[in-house]
């Protein structure tokens, strides 16, 4: 039994020290934990308004297979053999949960459920069996280990360093993101909330699914290294869904997961510190804390309000109900 | 530009290619057919009401038109052409709630969508795309809800948006699947003017009613749909109880038969009227 719970909190060793003294560690895992959380939240906001988040579950699952394959095949780690095996297994996730979901009375929750932790075993058994010849390290396939990123190759430009290839390459995909969402922001969006309408435009609803489905894969493989699969997760819905409960217009609402996700890294980096602990643990629990503080407290949605609002006008509202009803 | 656009579509129109043409249609949801041996040409200019029992394919019917449902069998025509290369003159109402109104989009949000049939890739609505689609609030009345979100307006304000969208489609084939469903009785009043109004514009409707009391009212066309097209043709010659009962079977309460024979009472008035002019 330790003696204190928690560890004593030092201001200085959390909060100063790490900016003073390691500041070229610092910058790069919390830079990293930025644009790992916002090219997840950007991508997620979608997801969440396609009802598809268990889907992202489902793919940041399926990828252990993938990438474990991938690597078997070529021995190799690079980038984008891993990105092709993980490509791979999103598609083959969601072709299969389609197929089970169309052919059988299986509703598509459970069809989920059965591709994505089947396609996972798969991957768990592949790398004990291989474990002698498998450089994947399943802790850090998991859990991600955001903590090494200074410690990776330097993208070297023009002579000069310009930082760890994992923040250079998720830079790229962040940007890559961007542009897309720019792009075909209005695609997205119609897409999103009316599939018939958009057909009825001749915008194609299936091929923008399964872009987005794709390009989904290409985030949640760059991203796992850092937070690790199953906290993946935890950046494709909270940015989207806190943001969600604080504004009524979807580009608010992209801007201010962005937001949210620089908090989620630059808290979750010093609750990390301070507790000497994982860092995307501590950035997930900073956006669990976050979330429940807006869901308690949001100015307009939040319970807070609902409970204050209800207690105050119980009398008019029920009058007014009463009116809508003679009217109708 | 936009002048001579228009005129161009009200050439190629005045060819008189059938804004609707819909040959040994059938179209199956795994194998089990929903409609059947659809054989359907909708002249221009018509208002067209659906009508048929639960599950009869009504809205299947319309899905099939806009591509949305893969064909079995036979062949849809929206102008002369396959639904893709028309798509710009082909309008939509979806059901109501066949949409998320929690979404974080604002009324105008949802109308300006029926613009973007126009822009093509990478283009976003331009300021005359935006005044287009709140002259189309306008003219639902709804201009003074255009900043609020869709779940804060009630089921007859979704639907005047939802109309005000297929409005700033500015096509000329409609498609509506219920848009009189939840809707109060003045939103009601409010749709119906609308739909003649575009009627009177030369425009073809195709609106899926469940309401056998006021469908003879509202539409000049009957399409009776049972899985097969039990008749189509004008109101007053295909609104009757044979087809009716062929239609729905032995599924017409008798509320509905009620209101039936009130209707056919007034058709027959109606008629009659016409025969003593």
């Amino acid at each position: 039994m330790r003696e204190n719970f928690l560890p004593a909190f030092d201001f200085h060793r959390t909060f100063v020290e790490p900016w003073s003294a390691y500041f070229d560690n610092t910058i790069w895992i919390v830079v990293m934990g930025f644009l790992v959380a916002a090219t997840c939240g950007l991508i997620g906001c979608f997801i969440i308004l396609r009802r598809m988040a268990l889907v992202g579950d489902a793919i940041s699952h399926s990828l252990l297979p993938g990438i474990t394959l991938a690597f078997l095949l070529t021995q190799s780690r690079d980038t984008l053999p891993m990105m092709i095996g993980a490509i791979a297994a999103g598609v083959v996730t969601v072709a299969l949960i389609e197929a089970i979901r169309q052919s059988s009375r299986i509703k598509p929750d459970a069809a989920i459920g059965i591709v994505f932790s089947s396609l996972f075993a798969i991957g768990v058994v592949l790398i004990s069996v291989f474990a002698d010849s498998v450089d994947l390290d399943a802790e850090c396939v998991l859990y991600g280990e955001i903590g090494w990123i200074p410690l990776e190759d330097q993208v070297v430009l023009g002579g000069h360093e310009i930082g760890p290839l994992p923040v250079i390459r998720m830079a790229a995909i962040a940007i890559i993101a961007i542009g897309l969402l720019l792009a075909f922001y209005k695609e997205l969006l119609v897409t999103s909330f009316d599939a018939g309408l958009a057909a009825s435009l001749g915008i194609n609803p299936g091929r923008f699914q399964y872009g987005l489905t794709l390009f989904l894969s290409v985030v949640i493989v760059s991203s796992f290294e850092s937070v690790g699969v199953i906290l993946v997760i935890a950046m494709l819905i909270f940015p989207g869904a806190t943001a969600m409960l604080l504004t009524d217009r979807l580009p608010r609402t992209l801007w201010l997961s962005a937001l949210f996700s620089a908090l989620y890294a630059v808290l979750g980096f010093h609750l990390a510190t301070w507790l000497d602990a994982s860092i995307a643990g501590g950035m997930s629990v900073v956006a669990g804390a976050v979330f429940t503080l807006v869901w308690i407290f949001a100015p307009r949605r939040g319970l807070l309000m609902k409970y204050v609002f209800k207690s105050h006008t119980n009398v008019g509202s029920s009058q007014s109900s009463q009116a809508e009803m003679t009217a109708s | 530009m936009q002048e001579a656009k228009t005129q161009s579509i009200a050439k190629s129109s005045a060819k008189s290619l059938p804004p609707l043409e819909i040959h040994d249609l059938t179209v199956a949801y795994s194998k089990r057919p929903v409609l059947y041996g659809i054989d359907l040409e909708v002249p221009q200019g018509s208002m067209v009401g659906v009508v048929g029992p639960n599950g009869a394919g009504k809205s299947t019917l319309i899905k099939a038109i806009m591509g949305l449902l893969p064909v079995a069998s036979g062949w849809i025509k929206v102008f002369g052409k396959p639904f893709q290369t028309s798509v710009t003159r082909v309008g939509y109402v979806p059901q109501r709630e066949s949409v998320d109104w929690d979404f974080p989009v604002n009324a105008l949000d949802v109308v300006l969508m029926g613009r973007y049939g126009r822009l093509g890739p990478l283009r976003r609505p331009s300021k005359s795309d935006k005044e287009i689609a709140m002259a189309c609030l306008e003219k639902v009345n709804m201009h003074a809800y255009a900043k609020r979100q869709i779940s804060n307006l009630s089921g007859g304000q979704q639907q005047r948006v939802f109309l005000a969208r297929a409005l700033a489609q500015e096509s000329d084939l409609y498609l509506m699947d219920e848009p009189f469903v939840g809707v109060d009785a003045a939103t009601e009043a409010a749709i119906i003017e609308i739909l003649r109004e575009l009627q009177s514009q030369g425009k073809t409707l195709i609106v899926v009613h469940h309401d056998l009391t006021t469908a003879p009212d509202y539409f000049d066309r009957i399409l009776l749909l049972n899985m097969r097209v039990t008749a189509f043709g004008l109101t007053k010659e295909v609104f009757n109880f044979e087809n009716l009962q062929t239609a729905y079977g032995g599924r017409l309460s008798i509320l509905s038969e009620v209101a039936l024979s009130r209707a056919q009472k007034k058709l027959e008035g109606d008629t009659h009227e016409n025969i003593s002019e």
